[in-house]
This record gives C-alpha cells, structure tokens and sequence, in this order.
C-alpha cells in the first residue's frame, strides 16, 4: 500500500467540492452539481448524459414547455448506460469506483441504516483513532455494535481520520467494543473500507502487527454473530484486522486484495504504471472473490456505483446484513464460533500429492 | 537424515564477485571475508560484525533439534495456481524456480522433534523461497501443525523469517491464511498449550500481522528487520528520514514488542528453558 500515491490520486481527482455540506448529510443530491468535476474517465458519458438532462429540464422551465415525454426517455437510457458502463468495467476502475471521493463511507451508511448510533471512543491505552470508529447502533429491531474503517470527506477530516488508515489504537478499539458487545451479547457488525493499515513510525513502535495480529486471534473466538462488509476498499491486513466474521460481504464495487495493486505493480512489474494488470491479476473484485470462496454475498449497488445514490446502497446493505444477522441467531453460539473457524480453516487451494513408494 | 544432505546454497551464492572458489563467504552486512569452515563453526554469524546471515529452513531446523529426532508433517503439499496469476513471471515457474534453488517444496517445513529432548511441534519458513511468503500451503502447513501439537499435547515452536508477508500470487487466499493461523493459535492456547515464535531477518507484513506476533514467549535474533510496513513505503509515505535502527530487533525490545534478543548459538538452550518453564507450573 502506498499512501502517498493514494494521496495523489485523491488530490487529482479534487479536494474540496464539498466544502459547505455536512459531511454525513443524507441528502446527496447536490452531488449532481459537481459529477463533472469529480467524474472518472469512463464514468464521462454518463455525465454528458446527466447534463443533458439537466439542460432539457432548465429549458422546459424557463419556457414552459413539457419535456416530460423527453426527459423520461433520457432518464431511461442513462439508467441502462449507467448498467452497460458497470458490467464492462475492469478490475482497475472498480478499484477507482472504490475509492471513489464521493463513495458514501461508514458514518453515511450508518446514519442512513441505523436509528440510533452511540459513537465510544479510545482504546484505553494510547488514543482514539478516528480512522477506526464504532459504537452501539440501533438497526431496525436489533441493537449491534458497529464497527468501521472511515475516511474524510474534506482535506481536513481526511487527514484526521488518516486517508481512513487505522493506526494500531484503532484495532485496539475496535476489538475492546467487539469484546464489550460479546460481554453484552450484541452482534456485531463491522465494515471494512481502508486502502490499509497506517504506514508510519508511530504506528510501527505501537505494534501495528501485533494489532491487527490479536484481532485475527480474538474475532476468531468472539461468541457473537459477526457480520462484515467490505463497502470499499478492502486493503489487505488493515482491512482483515476487522474482518474475521462468520458472513463476509461485499458491494459489488469494492475490492478485496492482499496488497493494494499499486504495490502489487511496484513489486511484481517494477513499474507502477502496471497497476491495471495487477489488478487484474490479483482477482480482487467482488464477483471474483465469490468465485473463490472468500466472500458469501455480493451486494448490489445503485446503477453507475454507490456514490450515484446513498439511499438506494444503504437499503441494499441493510437488507443483506440483516438476512445474515437473522440466519446467524437461529446457530448456537458455541456451535457458531467452531463455524467460523471452519470456514477460514477450509480457505485456502493447494495440492497434496501421495509420494510414489 | 537426508534432509540435511541438500547442497549448501548460501555457501554456492558467495561464489559470485570473484571470491575464490567457493572457500570463502562474503558477510552481507560487513563484506567480511571468513573462510567457510568458520563460517559454518560459527552458525553464519559473522564472527566480525556479529550479523545472522538467514539459514535455511533445513539449517534452522538441524540448529534447533536434537539429532535425529525429527519427522516431518505433510512434506507433500504444493502450491497450485488458484488465480491463474498473470504476472511478468507465472506463479508455477515462479514456484519451479525456487523449488530448484532451495531444494524445498515450500516456503515452510513443519514437523516433530526433540528440542533438549522435549518433544515439541516446529514450523520454519525459509525467506528464500518467493521470499518465505506466506500462501496456501503455508498456511494449511502451520494450521495442520498446530493442531497436531493440540491433539498432541505438545508446545509449538514457529521460526519465521518472511520479506514477502501475504504471497501476492494467491491473492486474498494468501490473506485469509492469516486469519487460518491466528485462529489455530486462540485453539492451541485454550488447550493451555505454549507457543513460542522466533522471529529472523526479515519477519515482515501479513507474516508479522498474524503468528508472528502471537507468541506466549517471542524473540528475536538481533538486527533482523521486523515489522509490518516495509521501511521503503514508509520512508516514501512520510517524507523523511527513519529514526536510526527503525524496525531492528533492538527496536522491538525498546518498544515493549519482544521479550528479547538471543544471539544464535544461545537459541536452542534459551528454547529450551521456556520451555521447561511451561510445563514446571502447577497446572
Ligand atoms: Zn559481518
């Protein structure tokens, strides 16, 4: 993982569109604005499209004439444009959907699906990482706790919560609420949406392995349902340091990897630039995740990625994680943790051969 | 032990750069000549500067165990292509090539043997083979030891020494090893069983972000690189020079990450006694 260049690639695609807008806001439709600014190369017809629209419908109220007619049409083939776009999609661009700047991230998603979130901080011995948030949450009729990577929207709050890179304090958090919700018997659930764990010397003489290391360890024995969603950029071990679960779920764009493909091209290719090739190599989109075995849902996003519309992906979410929750409370909890260590035991493809005598 | 017939490729590798006939070894650390059998006397730690040159995993394993004692598990687990990876090099000839070089199935032996005639399971990667990195097989080899030693009733013992941390070729499966691993230790630990982990030059990323660090007793041999970051990433990510001796073994200790340092020839004693110490409680 390379967090400068992720820097980079955020500053180039625009810092401060938002400014204005409260950065958990549940209306989004001013997005629409700034989609020109902010688009990526092979979202462009889509927005020429949008504008469009736009136009007809200024043109038609200023003089009063019914597009209607017109405009449902339009609305109708930027839909299908925005599916078409999508299914042909490679690896790279779901990648940049993933870390798309106006991709709603945990906060949105939690104030879109819950009624009730009670935010905890620290982890008691050093800080509080605001890369790693969590706290009790009422979803629907159920009361979980929450645990979540969480990126900035401004340039200010994305350094604050570190690009949404959690510093070995974050993992100390997250796994004392997720021992707290053991205690207490709550599920739990966390998303995961981190390019990866912080590179940094502090974050190093704090044990960032260690950390993340003793999350593996303890999530694996935690006798509680534990649901996790990758809603966007599941990087490597900061993304697993949340992520041992009995159900693993991932939205259609978000990606999975051992190494982000930046590193992976750096390593492999000795050339950066051969990050579209790494991406692809390292089978890291959600349909193929599935395919190997790794994730259980893929979870649909709007048309066009989930930044296109908030709503419309967190009623998705929610949806899923609550078919998960409610097939995982009908499992006795001590039969569900010797579940969960079966379904990471099983992972894993190889070859054993019976030596000739 | 046939195991321990293989040739010596540390010694052939020194043969490069004009040092003659292969009689000689060049330290890595201070270009120090020493004449092999020296080098070998002295476990590859060089008896000038004091670096511990990587050893094998057949190497680790003949300075750990008591002769003769050890079996290995599950010898016959090799690597296959899950992804298809499309890279400059392909993932079976990048395993055919280090199977050649090392001599080695894998990039980690497992098996039983006596350590001062304590019985114990071992497992110890060998950084050279794709850089000891960890992907299915590794996984599945360390897990299937460790609950060997669980249905045994014996400690564990794992030596790792990995630069490569997750294996990139195997993709997110080489990630969920670590989650495979971690979770056989939490079981190894219920069953009051002991691990020990020994961490060599260099024990670095998803390696170190998962049984690495999750040792009853960890130590490391001094100046190996650990850590989870690689130094080059971070250097490049904050923009300014590393504290001198940033992520050494030295480091670690400092930092309240190691119980300590054992210098090679000290490895197998000090083993030796946390060991007994695990079984000298009253339980
Ligand atoms: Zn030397």
């Amino acid at each position: 993982m390379d967090l400068r260049v992720f820097c980079l690639h955020l500053l180039a695609l625009g810092g401060g569109p938002q400014s204005g807008h409260p950065p958990h806001c549940k209306k989004i439709f001013w997005m629409n604005g700034i989609m020109k600014e902010l688009s990526l190369e092979f979202e462009k017809p889509i927005v020429e499209l949008e504008n469009r629209i736009a136009e007809l419908k200024k043109f038609s109220e200023k003089k009063g004439i019914d597009v209607n007619q017109e405009i449902k049409a339009l609305e109708k083939k930027l839909d299908q444009l925005r599916r078409e776009i999508l299914e042909h999609l490679t690896p790279w661009q779901r990648v940049q959907i993933a870390r798309h700047p106006q991709r709603p991230y945990s906060l949105d998603f939690i104030h879109l699906m819950m009624e009730e979130f009670l935010e905890l901080h620290g982890d008691r011995r050093f800080g509080d990482d605001q890369a790693l948030i969590g706290g009790f949450a009422k979803m629907g009729n159920r009361h979980i706790m929450v645990v979540g990577h969480q990126k900035g929207r401004d340039l200010k709050e994305r350094q604050a919560r570190s690009f949404g890179c959690a510093h070995p304090e974050g993992y100390r958090k997250a796994l004392r609420l997720m021992q707290l919700a053991e205690k207490a018997g709550l599920p739990i659930l966390t998303l995961i949406d981190t390019p990866g764990a912080y590179p940094g010397v502090g974050a190093e003489e704090r044990g960032q392995a260690e950390a993340i290391a003793v999350n593996l360890r303890e999530m694996s024995g935690l006798k509680v349902p534990v649901v996790a969603v990758v809603i966007g950029e599941g990087g490597s071990g900061g993304a697993l340091g949340i992520g041992v679960a009995d159900r693993i779920l991932i939205f259609e764009n978000a990606y999975y990897s051992v190494i982000s493909p930046e590193g992976c091209a750096s390593i492999l290719w000795r050339e950066k630039g051969k990050m579209v090739d790494a991406a692809e190599s390292l089978k890291l989109t959600a349909h193929d995740l599935f395919s190997l075995g790794i994730v259980d849902e893929v979870i649909e996003e709007p048309a066009g990625g989930a930044h296109h519309n908030y709503e419309v992906a967190a009623r998705n979410l929610k949806k899923a994680i609550e078919h998960h929750f409610s097939e995982l409370e009908l499992v006795p909890l001590q039969q569900l943790v010797e579940i969960r260590y079966q379904k990471f035991r099983k992972m894993g493809v190889f070859q054993e051969f019976t030596p000739e005598q | 032990m046939a195991l321990f017939k293989r040739p010596n490729f540390l010694l052939t590798q020194s043969k490069k750069r004009g040092v003659p006939g292969g009689l000689w070894t060049k330290c890595e650390s201070c270009q120090e000549l020493i004449y092999n059998k020296e080098w070998e006397n002295s476990l590859k730690v060089c008896p000038k500067c004091k670096h511990h040159c990587s050893l094998s995993a057949p190497e680790r394993i003949r300075l750990l165990v008591d002769e003769g004692t050890f079996e290995e598990f599950d010898p016959n687990l090799i690597p296959s292509d899950p992804l298809k990876f499309r890279g400059p090099k392909s993932y079976p000839e990048k395993v055919l090539q280090d199977q050649a070089m090392t001599g080695l199935k894998e990039a980690v032996m497992t098996g039983r043997g006596k350590i001062e005639g304590i019985s114990t399971v071992l497992a110890v990667t060998d950084s050279r083979f794709i850089m000891g990195s960890m992907g299915s097989v590794v996984g599945e080899k360390i897990t299937r030891a460790i609950e060997k030693a669980i249905e045994e009733g014996l400690h564990v013992i794992i030596v790792s020494g990995s630069g490569g941390g997750a294996r990139m070729y195997e993709g997110c499966l080489s990630l969920m090893q670590m989650a495979k691993t971690s979770a056989a230790l939490a079981k190894l630990s219920e069953a009051g069983l002991f691990f020990i982990s020994v961490l060599t030059h260099p024990t670095m990323a998803g390696i170190m972000a998962s049984f690495a660090s999750l040792g009853d007793v960890i130590v490391a041999e001094p100046r190996a690189l650990l850590g989870f970051t690689g130094p080059r990433v971070i250097k490049q990510t904050i923009q300014q020079e590393l504290p001198p001796g940033f992520q050494t073994s030295e480091f670690l200790l400092a930092h309240g990450m190691i119980d300590g340092i054992v210098e090679r020839p000290e490895l197998k004693k000090t083993i030796a006694k946390f060991l007994n110490y695990f079984s000298w409680g009253r339980r």
